[in-house]
Order: structure tokens, then sequence, then C-alpha cells
């Protein structure tokens, strides 16, 4: 009978990431956590302001969101996003989804910063308060491991890395 | 009326943002490191992969649904307000998402991590 981790390999109160120095973040993993950051904060801005320049949609006529498609800014948003979707696959490739999310929210720092300095809306006391806990929570995740489970077999990763129930 | 409308596309985006999320994270899972991929087998081949993957369709399906309901909720909200709330319940799902359907080892870094970017999300929503 399989156990319930075989896939995954991992005991489940380990607390110690398994693939050792693979899992160690590079250079060039950060740079690609840096390109999710930027480009869904320039995506958001730039969807933001063709979506003032299109105004209210009807909700009784949603079929018209679609012609906002023809919107420049709207289609350079949708390039950026396209370059965000990119950075993000390649990221869930070598990184846990618990760790990229946490690790690309500081793209609301950034959104925060566009809001106030591209589209000119209000920031006040509150708003820069959860940008400092957004960067908290960052670096909480940024210091651990990109990943925590690996395919070796449960036994000897419990062996070889010494991991037991809590 | 309009913040209600508002709210409702908040939730949309999430739900939808994180079923994505998951489903685009087990399907990158499968294939490996995208970077090592390229360079052993080329774009072409890593471009073939990702195509070839129904369980990538279906995450992106989830994302197209909660690009365009996000698109209707930035129309009714600031950009400032619907962004960082769809995301804070997209954070939470998404934590939710890898330990019980990815069975990632969310660890208390990682909840703790979760938890400061939640509040942050809802500090920058609620002003």
């Amino acid at each position: 009978m399989s156990h319930p981790y075989f896939f995954y390999a991992k005991p489940p109160n380990c607390e110690l990431p398994l693939l050792g120095d693979a899992a160690a973040v590079t250079a060039r993993k950060y740079l690609v956590i840096a390109c999710i950051a930027v480009f869904s904060a320039l995506g958001d801005a730039f969807l933001a302001r063709g979506m003032k320049l299109v105004g209210v949609i009807d909700v009784h006529h949603l079929a018209t969101v679609l012609t906002v498609l023809v919107n420049p800014f709207i289609l350079i948003g949708i390039g950026c996003l396209f370059a965000f979707m990119y950075s993000y696959m390649t990221a869930l490739s070598f990184a846990d989804l618990s760790y990229v999310m946490p690790a690309t929210a500081i793209s609301y720092v950034v959104m925060v910063l566009l809001s106030m300095l591209w589209l000119h809306e209000h920031v006040g006391m509150q708003r820069w308060a959860g940008v400092a806990s957004i960067v908290v929570g960052v670096g909480f995740v940024a210091g651990g491991p990109s990943r925590t489970e690996g395919v070796v077999p449960t036994g000897q990763a419990e062996s070889s890395r010494g991991c037991g129930k809590r | 009326m309009r913040e209600l409308y508002t709210w409702l596309c908040i939730i949309i985006t999430a739900v939808a943002a994180g079923a994505g999320d998951v489903l685009l994270a087990f399907a990158m899972r499968r294939m490996g490191d995208l970077g090592d991929l390229r360079r052993e087998h080329g774009l072409r081949h890593v471009i073939v992969s990702v195509l070839s993957s129904g369980i990538f369709f279906g995450g992106v399906f989830c994302m197209a649904i909660a690009f365009f309901v996000n698109l209707v909720g930035l129309s009714w909200g600031d950009l400032s307000v619907v962004g960082p709330a769809s995301a804070a319940l997209t954070f939470v799902i998404n934590a939710l998402g890898a330990k019980f359907v990815l069975r990632e080892n969310v660890n208390r870094r990682r909840w703790l991590a979760t938890f400061f970017v939640v509040c942050g999300v809802l500090l920058l929503s609620g002003s």
C-alpha cells in the first residue's frame, strides 16, 4: 500500500528543506521573482489607466468589457501580464506556491508607488503601514528555502535529514 | 450598490485566481525547472511541454476568468482597493491550496509571511 506522501516524499511535520543545495535561491531566481513583481505591478497600473479612460462598464452590458481590448493602455498592460505570466511559471517550476506567492507580494509595494506617482491616487499613513507589513512578510519567506519537498523516498529523506514528528 | 458589485468582483477574482495558481503550480512542478529544460532541450521544447499540458490550460482558464472579472472590478473601484483586496483573499486561498491540494510543507515561516502580507494588503485596501 502506497504512503499518502509517496509522490511528495516528505514527512508531514518536517520543517527542513529536503533538496539541500538545489533549493537554494540563486541570483537568477531572485531575478525571476523581481520580474514577477515589476511586470505584475506595471500590468495592473496600465490596465487601471486604460479602464479609467474607457469608463464604467454597465452591469447589464458586461459583454462590452471585450471592447476595451483596442485600448493601447490595456494592450500594454496585457503585454506586461504576459511577461509576468512567463516569469511566474518559471518561478513555480523551481519553487513552492507557498514561497512564490508571498515573495512576489513586493509587487504591491511597486503598485502603491505607481498609484501615487502615475495615477495620482492619495497614499496615506495606513497604506504605508500596509506596505511595511508586506515588506516584513516578504522578508520572512525570502530567507527560507524555495522548495520544501523532494522526490526521494520518504524513508531516505527522514534518515538522511533526521526529520521526525515534532 | 457599486461597492457591492466591486466586492463581488473581488471575491470571484480571488477564487478563480486561487484555483488557477494551484493548477498552474501543479503543472509546472510536473514539468521541472523551466530554466533547466530550456538550457538542456531548447525553448521550443519548453513551449511544446507547456502547451501540451491540460492542467496548465485549466489553470489559464481560471486565470482568464479572474482577469476579466478583475477588469470589471477595476472599472468600478480604485486600483489601490481592488488589487490588494482580491490579492489578500487570493493569498489565503493559495496557502490553503498549497497545503491541502499540493501538499506543500507550509511551515510557520510561510504562514507568518502569508499573515503579514494579508495584513499588508488589507491595510492597503482598508485605507
